[in-house]
């Protein structure tokens, strides 16, 4: 942009500032938006497996029922329980809600477009999300009630479980790229060969193993254990309304969609086409979030809950160790070129 | 000041702050909040200095996992802490004992402290540039090239002191019913279920 008379102002101090704020309020609009029409899809599929029709009052064919719900949740009373530990209890869902966002800052959603170009954003993104069991606990202790406390003592032993197998599979992606940067993990995904060379190929067990690790990481159903309401009622948001119980539910969301962009991005080759001579861009992110966004609302439809030791069974006894020697084999296939690049995509250079 | 000045008095302060509130809030829970708060700066700092690797493990590793754990205890825990402090009179002189022989040990370590000629050439070495050498790459060398038998025995320690926890805690409990995964999952329906065509007014 050197040169440019235009572009000058974007390169002092308050420029940068003021284009940094810009590009977040884009990404912060994109996922608050993404946001409502989430809400609305995932209820209208979990409708059409149970052949119901779902919302479909507001707006034409329900689509802004989300809208209108929003608007109720803010519009409402808050109501603190009298025992509650007033300032931990409000921090919980605004923390929920700004970690949710925050890790968004390093998604990349096309070539070079990204607000922080950082060589740790896997980390970054994993140090979010592992954040996030805070809202959860906070929450439930401030409420000083005994459901949410059940709930959110579930929830924090049930995330940090699961987190430990999604950094496990994460380090094999880290160890096929040989970079922890998202940009180059799509670079090293860009073969000629289309929607064969990415990584979901060569890495596909652990394709099953992170949508199921992200499954219970963002307590959905079959894994909605914190909240089960046959059990906890609503577990740890028992106590919460109005706009602290909104601020809840959107961190949920939007923790779902992060993980949603995560599996296209380490897995699907983010906004590469699965075509060569199709070109790249920001479609075709999207169009695989929305089709993982699919399974995770089918998956509430059609899977039963699990039962909590069972849950915790999966991921001690199966998926760590799975995961964990699924890394080891990696470090041997990738280190010795087995098949040639299909695992050691850092020796294609670039 | 520039934005890097601005935002590393931003994180000392609030670090300070925070580590100031952990031993200065009468309620456990909310110390342990200000202890993430203060590992939170101290990552900031780390990620000031260019060390991002380091920040990031700090939060993934003491913020999400280990002071999950405090949060854990803290919050189960059932103790009246006024009548802990209404005690504090009678432990008052042990403690400023054992503070004052700390403090002494102290004085004497630091009084003989010495580095040996090496550790000041390491310390005076030049560091890379850190635009050039990537954070994960370097310490994976300095790691696994050339502290390699230093990285696996404490390695080694800590799967042993992981062993020694498990066998303290273990307890086999031979009177409650346990389930048998794969046992369960290679019954065969047929064996288990037997369909039987009640009469009415019958019965069995």
């Amino acid at each position: 942009m050197k040169g440019n008379g235009d572009m000058g102002f974007f390169e002092t101090t308050l420029g940068m500032a003021v284009l940094m704020v810009l590009q977040s309020v884009l990404i912060v609009g994109f996922v608050m938006i993404s946001l409502l029409f989430l809400v609305y899809g995932d209820r209208k599929i979990w409708a059409a497996v149970q052949m119901r029709r779902g919302p479909n009052v507001v707006g034409p064919w329900g689509v802004l029922q989300s809208v209108a719900d929003a608007l109720k949740f803010i519009l409402k009373e808050i109501v603190v329980p009298a025992g509650a530990d007033r300032p931990v209890y409000f921090l919980a869902p605004m923390l929920s809600f700004v970690l949710a966002v925050i890790a968004w800052a390093v998604i990349p959603f096309n070539d070079g477009w990204v607000l922080a170009n950082v060589n740790v954003a896997i980390l970054f993104v994993f140090a979010a999300s592992s954040l996030e069991v805070y809202g959860v606990i906070m929450g439930g202790w401030a409420s000083n009630s005994k459901y949410p406390f059940l709930g959110s003592l579930r929830s924090a032993a049930q995330m940090i479980s699961y987190e430990v197998s999604l950094g496990l599979i994460i380090i094999g992606i880290i160890l096929s790229t040989g970079s922890m940067n998202f940009g180059n993990i799509v670079a090293a995904q860009d073969t000629s060969y289309g929607l064969f060379g990415w990584y979901w190929l060569p890495h596909l067990p652990m394709v099953v193993l992170f949508f199921i690790s992200a499954l219970a990481e963002t307590n959905r159903p079959p894994f909605d254990l914190p909240e089960a309401e046959s059990e906890l009622v609503a577990g740890f948001m028992v106590e919460y309304s109005s706009t602290p119980y909104l601020l809840f539910m959107a961190g949920e969301y939007i923790a779902i969609w992060l993980m949603c962009a995560l599996l296209s991005i380490l897995f699907f080759g983010g906004w590469l086409s699965p075509i060569p001579g199709i070109p790249d861009g920001f479609g075709w992110l999207f169009a695989k979030m929305v089709a993982w966004f699919f399974m995770f609302a089918m998956v509430k439809a059609i899977v039963p809950r699990y039962r909590y030791d069972q849950l915790m069974r999966i991921g001690w006894k199966v998926f760590l160790p799975l995961s964990l020697g699924w890394v080891v084999l990696i470090a041997f296939l990738a280190k010795f070129e087995i098949l040639g690049a299909f695992w050691a995509r850092y020796t294609m250079g670039g | 000041m520039t934005v890097a000045g601005l935002a590393f008095y931003a994180f000392s302060i609030v670090g300070v702050v925070a580590a100031l509130m952990v031993t200065l809030s009468r309620n456990p829970v909310h110390s342990v909040l200000w202890l993430i708060l203060t590992f939170l700066s101290a990552a900031g700092l780390m990620v000031l200095l260019g060390a991002e690797f380091v920040a990031m493990l700090l939060i993934i590793v003491y913020v999400g996992a280990v002071a999950v754990l405090f949060l854990f205890v803290v919050m189960m825990l059932d103790v009246d802490f006024a009548e802990l402090k209404s005690e504090m009179v009678k432990y008052m002189p042990l403690g400023l004992l054992v503070a004052v022989v700390i403090l002494i040990q102290l004085g004497f370590g630091l009084g003989a402290w010495a580095t040996s000629e090496g550790a000041m050439g390491l310390r005076q070495a030049v560091t890379p540039d850190a635009a050039q050498v990537e954070n994960t790459k370097a310490l994976g060398l300095l790691m696994y090239d050339k502290y390699l038998y230093l990285f696996q025995m404490s390695g080694l320690i800590l799967l042993v002191a992981m062993i020694g926890a498990i066998v303290l805690t273990l307890r086999h409990r031979k009177d409650i019913k346990r389930q048998n995964v794969m046992h369960q999952m290679w019954r065969d329906p047929a064996k288990a279920l037997e369909m039987i065509d009640v009469k009415p007014g019958q019965g069995l």
